[in-house]
């Protein structure tokens, strides 16, 4: 082996970091002092974008829009995934058909699942509002009410993911040893409390993943509310990627798409350190 | 036993939860419009309408073809480079290899958000834009996959590399057909997790292509299903969705306990 072969190996990496993660973070730094439409020269505005993002109430919407979609995705993912996951450990016939079946939407695209999602929250077919009329429960306006139209993708996000995370779940309440829930049962403890005291402490390290998952997979949110509402009723549903997204090809804000882009990274990567933070003491 | 009924009724309707939507779209698919609101597992009025329509008004039997090739050329090039720096990493000992490795941790917990808009404009200035180069050079590289072949060939004997050094082979020979044939399930992760994440995403092909007979299966049907060409018909957009679907749920129903691991590993990995 030569001296040189293994820098000859890794040459992929180095390259496609250098062009694709390297140069485009200094870039976007330096785009968010300018201003520029792709086709004229950029021009330097100083921290205008800044100025501009702080005073941008949209922006602020779509980060708050995201926020609220994952104050009701992660605590409802996790809810459904250990319900399902609990209910599969401890060899349930056919186990693996139930896995094969939750999974399903995991693989396909979301694209998939939005557009038939559309048509199950349509306020005047959808089969949801068809099956409250059943129940002569009022039709919701699932899509079309400001109110309710971030949490109903939230629901279909949970719908959408919620697989993943059972198969988590299941591989960590597997290795719970055996011995801790017959002790347990010696001491006359409750199913409630061999949950409490038991499975949660063991799964805490499943559940931290699930969390920076569904948050990362949350502020990545795109696909789902511009296929379903294009960000509105009254850009409840905007995310901040759509916001980006809309600057940049809509209107040609490079430089200030970047500084969204920049400053959106930076929210994420910081509410990722305090989830860290939180989530590894809890419990 | 009054519990272990209660599970199963709770596992059946989860199940049914799961699955019936995707039924119910391939048979509407296959109804009348006035059929769509329907709950039924069989086509109501069948009709292979919705159908023809799709293929009349988009091209998406070339975004088929354009998303087969960039999603099997992409993954094969994922596969070649994360083998190549992943055994550089677990098996030769260089001046800064610890480095590079922490790199690459670094990479994967960078948001995408903060690289989209300038990697867009390295498309432009490239003059990528509109072509599959932008589809695919992009993502001919993945962190994850290096660091799973790189964990795969730490925990072959290094007996394997030895002896096949003494015979006169190189590196490129030593890890294409001597030490990939061992870790033939972590290749298998790989391709499943690459080619699944190619062949669903949906953003990047919106970004850098505009023209139709370039584009993939989803950025197609997305920009079908928000612009008016479906002309507010339902049938017709489940008719693409479903049409999107197939090819992935068909490697599933072959592959299903693959696909599984391999996404659980993933998630696991963080």
């Amino acid at each position: 082996m030569k001296k040189w072969t293994p820098y000859l190996l890794v040459s992929p990496y180095i390259l496609h970091f250098a062009v694709f993660v390297a140069f485009p973070v200094v870039f976007s730094v330096v785009l968010t002092f300018h201003s520029w439409n792709i086709i004229s020269p950029m021009q330097y505005i100083g921290l205008a974008n800044y100025e501009h993002l702080f005073k941008d109430r949209l922006f602020w919407q779509a980060v708050w829009n995201t926020v609220r979609f994952l104050l009701v995705h992660i605590p409802l993912q996790i809810f459904v995934a250990l319900i399902l996951a609990e209910l599969l450990n401890r060899t349930v016939r056919g186990a693996s058909f139930f896995r094969a079946a939750f999974f399903l939407p995991v693989i396909v695209s979301g694209v998939v699942v939005t557009i038939l999602w559309q048509q199950l929250l349509s306020y005047n077919s959808g089969i949801l509002n068809r099956l409250l009329t059943a129940m002569s429960v009022p039709r919701v306006a699932w899509l079309d009410d400001p109110a309710v139209a971030m949490y109903s993708i939230a629901v279909m996000a949970t719908w959408k993911n919620v697989g993943l995370y059972v198969i988590l779940f299941l591989v960590g309440l597997q290795s719970v040893p055996m011995q801790y829930y017959e002790a347990a049962d010696l001491e006359g403890a409750t199913n409630w409390q061999k949950f409490r005291f038991i499975t949660l402490p063991m799964i805490n390290p499943t559940i931290f993943t699930v969390v920076v998952l569904s948050t990362i997979s949350g502020f990545s949110l795109f696909v789902e509310p511009y296929i379903m509402t294009q960000g509105g009723p009254m850009n409840t549903t905007l995310s901040a990627v759509m916001y980006i997204y809309r600057q940049a090809f809509q209107f040609y804000h490079m430089g200030y798409s970047a500084t969204l882009g920049f400053c959106f990274a930076l929210i994420i990567l910081f509410v990722v350190v305090i989830q860290r933070r939180y989530v590894e003491q809890e419990v | 036993m009054a519990q272990t009924a209660l599970k199963y009724v709770l596992l059946i309707l989860a199940a049914v939860s799961f699955i019936y939507p995707f039924i119910w779209m391939v048979s509407a698919s296959l109804s009348s419009e006035s059929g769509l609101s329907s709950l039924t597992l069989l086509p109501v009025g069948f009709t292979w309408s919705n159908y023809v329509t799709v293929f009349t008004k988009i091209p998406l039997d070339r975004a088929f073809l354009n998303s087969s090739f960039v999603a099997i050329l992409t993954t094969g090039l994922v596969l070649i480079s994360g083998a190549m720096v992943g055994y550089a990493l677990a098996k030769l000992d260089f001046v800064g290899r610890d480095w590079i490795f922490y790199l690459i941790i670094f990479t994967m917990t960078l948001p995408f958000q903060i690289t989209l808009i300038p990697n867009y404009i390295t498309m432009v200035r490239l003059g990528w834009v509109d072509t599959y180069l932008a589809l695919i050079v992009p993502f001919a590289l993945s962190s994850l996959s290096i660091l799973l072949f790189r964990q795969a060939f730490q925990s072959l004997p290094q007996a394997l590399i030895d002896a096949a050094r003494l015979d006169g082979a190189n590196e490129m020979r030593i890890i294409f057909q001597i030490l990939i044939p061992n870790i033939l399930p972590t290749v298998l992760t790989i391709t499943i997790l690459t080619f699944m994440g190619l062949w669903n995403e949906a953003l990047w092909p919106l970004i850098v292509i505009r023209d139709e007979s370039r584009m993939t299966m989803p950025q197609l049907v997305t920009l079908f299903s928000v612009g008016g060409r479906a002309e507010g018909q339902l049938g017709v957009k489940i008719a693409a969705a479903v049409m999107l679907a197939i090819p992935i749920v068909i490697l599933y129903l072959f592959f299903q306990k693959h696909f599984i691991r391999s996404m659980a590993s993933s998630g696991l990995k963080d």
